[in-house]
């Protein structure tokens, strides 16, 4: 909890080196949060409030831009973020398909977290590579034309899950 | 063929560096409206050039600049990019920041030019990680090279632009969504008018244009307004990325001039259909356009042809229908996408989208009765243009209404008894 409660000086400096960009601190709100999110994984309520504290905004007024955004987590997720597209190219090709296989691989579902923390399975909306459906992305990486093969490659890389299956 | 928005691009797609955009002439044209030209004449040029958005709705640009207040008393002004791609079946401003950031920030700079703002604003949609890696290093190498900064060139002109990264939702692409994003708050549409261009962000002048129509910029201003209308081979200036997906051999993006037909994309580029199935029909310009059909392959890739036929350009991206995919489950697929995104503030979007999503959930699961069909049609109609406070509403009702009027058959064979299965 401890570390929750005030921001690092890093993330500090991060923060306000982006609201530098505005003539108004709180138009760095999605970004500021995103700098928390890239050190702790997620936002907490004491993150959030060191935040808003830092932007003058209030807590529940950063709260309200949180969660508004879909990759802002109020939650925490696993190290490995996996959001597969669900879009209407990725659909075509097989999408539900390979996550399906993702979700028994992993022993979870859509939204969940594998017990072992090292993987949280999300939808998401076009990636922007329909080309190459169908396709995931884990932490900041993008896996195109996706099959078993590219499942097997990615959990060898990323670490099995530990599931009690 | 000259192909100028792609033409740096590498076969691997690594980031063209500063100097090997400079050898193609890359800054010049920053170089020659800051020497040569004044705002004014780089309005005009891009104005008489006839460049449309390729942001989906194809207003012209120089008009869209022209609108912005001149003068000393115009005061902050602001050119915001929209960087949010996020429309189902849209790849193309990822390719054009991945690979050649430079002439993105050398269009931006040039827009920046023309409408007097000293600042500037990319908003990338939050998961473009390799587009936010590339741009800032390629903003750091302009700014060190003297093409951004106080007093660029020795002109006298300053520029700072700035990248902001989003956190994902759709409607942030809406243009004043976007810019009360950009303000830090929840992206809700804003009341029009007032347009952007005389209060945007903050209340101040603002110019709000996507990525792509932003490329053309430098080239235009370089070579020049008649060079520019001679690369269309129709009604419309310019070239263009047109991209395919779907079960064709080689889906993929080309550039082509405007007024392209569609069947040179579909069956030359893109190789046509994989082996085993046939074209039913394609959407043109990503989720929110309306179906085409086979018959409408020999219409050129123009806003107004587009128009004409009943659907619209878009983003000039194509999802590709084959005979072995419902339309029925493609268009659910559509509208969770558009219910999801939704923001909210108008009840046609926020109960009919939703509503849309369960009469199309009944129907496919076999519960769906007759009357189904003309409510599916209603709810299409009232999220049409004119009822709801932003474009979302009416681009969800374009493929819906659309594979009603094309592929009837298909919707109704899900109310005979026990045949749901049938077309999995
Ligand atoms: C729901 C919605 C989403 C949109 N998303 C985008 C987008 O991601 N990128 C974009 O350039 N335009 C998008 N637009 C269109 C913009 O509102 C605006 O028309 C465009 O950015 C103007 O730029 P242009 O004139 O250069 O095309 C969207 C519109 C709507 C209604
Ligand atoms: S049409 Fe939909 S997305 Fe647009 S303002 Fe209305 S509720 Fe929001
Ligand atoms: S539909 Fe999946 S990347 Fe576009």
């Amino acid at each position: 909890m401890n570390e929750a409660r005030i921001l690092s000086e890093q993330e500090t400096a991060e923060i306000l080196a982006a609201a530098d960009h505005y003539p108004d601190k709180s138009a760095a709100s999605v970004e500021a949060l995103k700098i928390v999110q890239k050190y702790r994984g997620w936002v907490s309520d004491d993150a959030l409030k060191s935040v808003a504290g830092l932007l003058k905004m209030s807590p529940d007024e950063l709260d309200g831009v949180a969660t508004f955004y879909n990759l802002i987590f109020r939650k925490p997720v696993g190290e490995n973020v996996i959001l597969c597209c669900d879009s209407v190219s990725c659909w075509m090709l097989g999408a539900d398909r390979i996550r399906e296989r993702l979700s028994e691989r992993l022993g979870i579902g859509l939204g969940e977290t594998t017990a072992d923390g090292r993987y949280t399975l999300l939808p998401i909306v076009c990636l922007g590579a329909c080309d190459r459906a169908p396709v995931l992305m884990v932490g900041e990486e993008l896996y195109e034309d996706v099959d078993e093969s590219k499942i097997d490659e990615l959990l060898k890389r990323y670490g099995e899950a530990w599931t009690n299956r | 063929m000259d192909k100028p928005l792609t033409q740096n691009i590498k076969p691997d797609l690594s980031a063209v560096t500063l100097d090997d955009y400079r050898r193609t002439g890359g800054y010049e044209g920053w170089a020659k409206a800051l020497k040569d030209m004044a705002p004014m004449d780089v309005i005009e040029a891009v104005k008489d050039a006839g460049l449309r958005g390729r942001g989906g709705a194809g207003f012209p640009t120089g008009v869209k600049w022209s609108l912005v207040p001149q003068g000393e008393s115009a005061g902050q002004k602001y050119v915001v990019v929209n960087a949010d791609e996020m429309e189902p079946g849209t790849f193309k401003d990822r390719l054009l920041m991945e690979a050649d950031p430079h002439q993105l920030i050398e269009g931006v700079a040039i827009a920046a030019y023309a409408v007097q703002a000293d600042t500037a604003y990319i908003f990338l949609r939050g998961e473009y990680h390799l587009s936010a890696r590339r741009l800032e290093q390629a903003l750091a190498e302009a700014r060190s090279a003297g093409y951004l900064g106080k007093n660029i060139l020795g002109s006298g002109f300053d520029l700072e632009i700035h990248l902001h990264t989003s956190a994902g939702r759709y409607i942030c692409g809406e243009e004043t969504a976007l810019l009360n994003s950009l303000e830090g708050k929840r992206a809700i549409p804003r009341a029009k008018p007032p347009y952007p261009q005389t209060s945007g962000l903050w209340g101040r002048p603002t110019v709000v244009n996507n990525v792509e129509t932003l490329c053309n910029v430098p080239h235009i201003i370089r070579n020049g307004v008649d060079w520019y209308r001679g690369l269309g081979r129709g009604e419309d200036a310019g070239t263009k990325l047109f991209g395919v997906s779907g079960r064709v051999k080689k889906p993929g993006l080309w550039e082509l001039p405007m007024g392209t037909p569609v069947r040179v994309l579909i069956e030359e580029c893109a190789g046509g259909m994989r082996d085993g199935y046939t074209l039913r029909g394609f959407l043109p310009g990503g989720g929110s356009t309306d179906f085409l059909l086979p018959e409408h392959l020999d219409l050129p890739m123009d806003f107004g042809a587009m128009m004409k036929a009943g659907s619209r350009l878009g983003t000039g991206t194509m999802v590709v229908l084959d005979d072995r995919t419902c339309p029925v489950r493609m268009v659910l697929n559509l509208e969770r996408f558009f219910a999801q995104e939704s923001c909210g503030w108008c009840t046609p979007c926020r109960d009919g989208l939703p509503w849309v999503v369960e009469l199309l959930e009944g129907l496919v699961a076999g519960r769906g009765r007759p009357e189904d069909l003309d409510l599916l049609e209603q709810l299409a109609r009232l999220m049409g243009p004119g009822n709801t406070f932003c474009a979302l509403a009416p681009g969800a009702a374009a493929p819906l209404q659309s594979a009603l009027k094309y592929f009837r058959p298909d919707f109704e064979r899900y109310l005979k008894p026990a045949s749901s299965a049938r077309v999995a």
